[in-house]
């Protein structure tokens, strides 16, 4: 066919497809990382508001926040819609954990109909996208948010930033859908080297209310959009009430034609939403850490101290300490102390806890059955998936790697030679070159020692004014558990976790200990009189034993 | 041969037709996650294989009905997955992976066997043929029940197995996303021999599970049973 503009129709149809199906996709991610379980209800009669034939709710805020990163333009090439998931831990480490790209390329599918296969295919990706925001690591991590941390979202437009998931992070592909002006691609890139809480060592405190709004809101860019956990509900300071659906908004009734394709009906038509506006609560509903783990956390900050691998202080009761290794076993597999060693399995009264806490905390939207939180376990591995789209160097020498980094905080090891680039992994182009690993990286440039040992430490990033979106150096290293490598023990009932828990402070050498020190200088001070009494009165002895040697 | 041949396809499911694709995914799992592993992998395709209910009104339009969706957590596995909300569904895919799961624990079974989830359009013939089957999506699973030995190993593999259930997940979708050949979309006359109609909130495209167990002689599967779960034909 000579035409093959798109119709004015058939532009504007597809124009608001691509529109309502990113702030679906944003709904659903957000949504995915809340931390509850998502329940919403078929109907066999259309509202006429459930774009995509799917019933996903919609979170005023996230709606809003969606609006306003798009700012009235949609996903093209070379402009994506991003979704930055992260964590962060009650003492302000946060670590960037998954991008979710809404991306167009410029592959137009000139003979796809607009009102109809794509539609539907819309409707399939929102589908798929479902299905794949529960099997990357940050969904079980969300799943178990809310005393020691939450999960963050931010919603930006532009260029994508992947520099901040750290090395070596996974890709996975939703899926795609060809329009005649181009294709829509969705994918997720999600961190690996992961630390993650062990519920079980920290004392269970109930959670305090009432942390400010603002302490959510870090970005120290102000041309970043800022932060907001996945499962904040709008606080009573903040004041905006979020339509829910806007009037202006059109809401879609779409008919659907057997006929020959000629003849094909879509119709669209404006109504007022019908749901109530969403409950804005009274109370500030936002996720708590406990003071315990404020303290425990206390010391894990990322500097390393010289000769321990990555230990905080001494007076920490338990190892808080960063080992994201690889298990030898299974690479992409992340390891947990207790699981290949003696140590006894998690009880699963700490997550259950949680999960009563959560239930006070997260109040079902209105009309929408959220659950709380019933994970099956409290286990605090994750499982990585590997990408379909290939793997980020060989799983050993990201291993090794991380091994070589554990000996000695300040040592100028060559880091992980795995070039991005060379991989067939769809964000090749965006992720870090080598140079500037080592420079995220705090095993290399630990963020507050005043040795700088390291020729890297001068050429310390910041990545920020290249427009990343991550402020902290020590992203990568967030300190949450202790998860060795290669300790997988089958014989001993102690692995090599629990050996280092017992053995990892041994008390100072007193000869070393300043204090002793400045005593045996003082009673040996003490001391010099009497000494030389003695002396005296034996020095014929001394004379005649000078005399001999004479 | 099928037991309820005189209402059923004439074409026999055994082997896929040539436009059918067929894919194949494998897992190995403890006894006790056979069911909830099953259900995930099942429950992930008929995602993706349902659409809302339709109204055909006046000329030949139709409307489409909503589908909601739930998170479901797995009790013997590490692992969490998204269903079409629709007790119906569910109920029928239970049924369907109990049986398998009983008798892959039966007598004669050294832990092996599969199960087949298969799309298929009818295709009315005239008085005196019966109507024809044509699958033209087969995913097949295969199990490998294994036996552990102690707590230790248990806990290994509740983690193992959903890493392993993820990437499967990962390969529905990948398949899903190839925006293959897909029953064109039916006029209201033709709507029951593509789309299973009986459920009374969601619309699956029409489907059979099937299950094989392999004997303990171990290298030919020999089909110990073969049931249909679902038989749509109209009374």
């Amino acid at each position: 066919a000579m035409d093959t503009d798109l119709s004015s129709q058939d532009r504007k149809d597809l124009d608001k497809f691509i529109k309502f199906f990113a702030l679906k996709t944003v709904q659903v991610i957000v949504q995915a990382r809340l931390g509850e379980k998502i329940c919403t209800r078929s109907s066999s009669s259309p509202t006429g508001s459930d774009w995509f034939n799917l019933a996903i709710k919609d979170i005023p805020e996230v709606t809003h926040e969606a609006k306003k990163a798009l700012a009235g333009q949609l996903p093209a090439v070379g402009r994506s819609m991003c979704v930055e998931i992260s964590l962060k831990t009650s003492e302000g480490d946060s670590m960037e954990l998954e991008i979710w790209c809404l991306e167009m390329n410029e592959k137009c599918d000139k003979e796809i109909k607009v009102s109809y296969t794509v539609y539907n295919r819309l409707s399939l990706l929102l589908k798929s996208l479902l299905a794949i925001t529960r099997v990357t690591p940050a969904y079980r991590l969300s799943r178990k948010q809310g005393h020691e941390y939450v999960i963050l979202y931010r919603i930006y437009f532009g260029e994508v930033q992947l520099s901040g998931l750290g090395e070596g992070f996974q890709t996975v592909r939703v899926g795609t859908v060809g329009t005649p002006v181009g294709t829509i691609t969705l994918s997720c890139a999600y961190r690996i080297n992961l630390a993650f809480m062990s519920t079980r060592q920290f004392e269970r405190t109930p959670p305090i209310m009432g942390i400010i709004i603002d302490h959510f809101v870090d970005r120290p860019y102000p041309s970043s959009s800022p932060m907001h956990p996945c499962n904040y509900r709008a606080g009573e300071d903040n004041g905006a009430v979020y339509p829910s659906v806007e009037d202006s908004q059109e809401v879609c009734t779409t008919s659907f034609s057997t006929s020959p394709p000629s003849q094909c009906v879509f119709t669209v038509t404006k109504a007022h939403f019908q749901t109530p506006p969403p409950v804005v609560t009274d109370t500030l509903k936002v996720p708590v850490m406990g003071l315990a783990f404020s303290h425990q956390l206390s010391s894990s900050r990322l500097s390393y101290q010289p000769a321990a691998l990555g230990v905080g202080s001494a007076d920490m009761g338990y190892p808080v300490l960063f080992a994201g290794g690889l298990n030898a076993a299974h690479p992409h597999q992340l390891i947990g102390p207790g699981k290949e060693g003696g140590v006894p399995p998690v009880p699963s009264q700490p997550v259950h806890g949680t999960q009563a806490d959560q239930e006070r905390m997260c109040t079902p939207l209105d009309g929408v059955h959220y659950s709380a939180a019933t994970p099956s376990s409290s286990e605090d591995t994750e499982t990585v998936s590997n990408s379909s789209e290939g793997k980020c160097g060989s799983p050993h020498d990201l291993l090794e790697t991380i091994f070589i980094r554990k000996v000695g905080a300040f040592v100028n090891k060559p880091v992980n030679q795995v070039t991005m680039a060379n991989l067939d992994i769809p964000f090749a182009m965006f992720a870090p070159k080598n140079v500037e690993l080592e420079d995220n990286d705090p095993m290399v440039n630990p963020p507050e020692s005043p040795e700088t040992e390291s020729p890297l430490q001068g050429s310390l990033h910041s990545e920020g004014s290249s427009g990343s979106s991550t402020g902290n150096t020590h992203d990568d290293f967030v300190m949450i558990d202790f998860k060795p490598a290669f300790s997988k023990d089958d014989i001993l009932p102690m692995d090599l976790g629990t050996f280092y828990r017992e053995f990892q402070n041994p008390p100072q050498l007193s000869s070393l200990s300043i204090d002793i020190g400045a005593q045996s200088m003082a009673e040996d001070l003490d001391s010099l009189p009497e000494k030389l009494a003695v002396h005296e009165k034996n020095v014929k002895e001394f004379d005649a034993f000078v005399e001999t040697l004479q | 041969s099928c037991p309820l041949s005189s209402r059923c396809c004439a074409a026999s499911s055994a082997a896929p037709a040539m436009n059918c694709r067929a894919e194949v995914l494998e897992v190995s799992v403890e006894g006790r996650q056979v069911e909830e592993a099953m259900l995930a992998v099942l429950h992930t395709i008929l995602l993706h294989r349902s659409t809302g209910k339709f109204h055909y009104k006046k000329e030949g339009t139709y409307s489409i009905g909503t589908v909601g969706t739930q998170d479901v957590d797995c009790d013997f596995i590490d692992f969490a997955y998204v269903r079409v909300s629709s007790e119906e569904l569910d109920r029928a895919l239970r049924k369907a992976v109990g049986e398998f799961k009983d008798a892959l624990r039966g007598s004669g079974s050294d832990g092996m066997g599969q199960i087949s989830l298969e799309f298929y359009q009818k295709k009315k013939s005239r008085w005196p043929f019966s109507d024809e089957c044509i699958p033209w999506e087969l995913w097949t699973i295969k199990v490998n029940v294994v036996n552990l030995a102690n707590e230790q190993e248990r806990q290994i593999c509740r983690e193992k197995v959903g890493e392993k259930l993820c990437e499967k997940i990962i390969n529905i979708v990948e398949v899903m996303n190839r925006h293959e050949y897909l029953p064109k979309m039916p006029t209201q006359s033709e709507v029951d021999n593509v789309f299973d109609t009986s459920l009374k909130d969601v619309q699956p495209y029409l489907y059979k599970i099937s299950y094989q167990i392999t004997d303990s002689l171990g290298t030919s599967v020999t089909t110990t049973m073969r049931r249909l779960i679902k038989d749509t034909l109209a009374l």
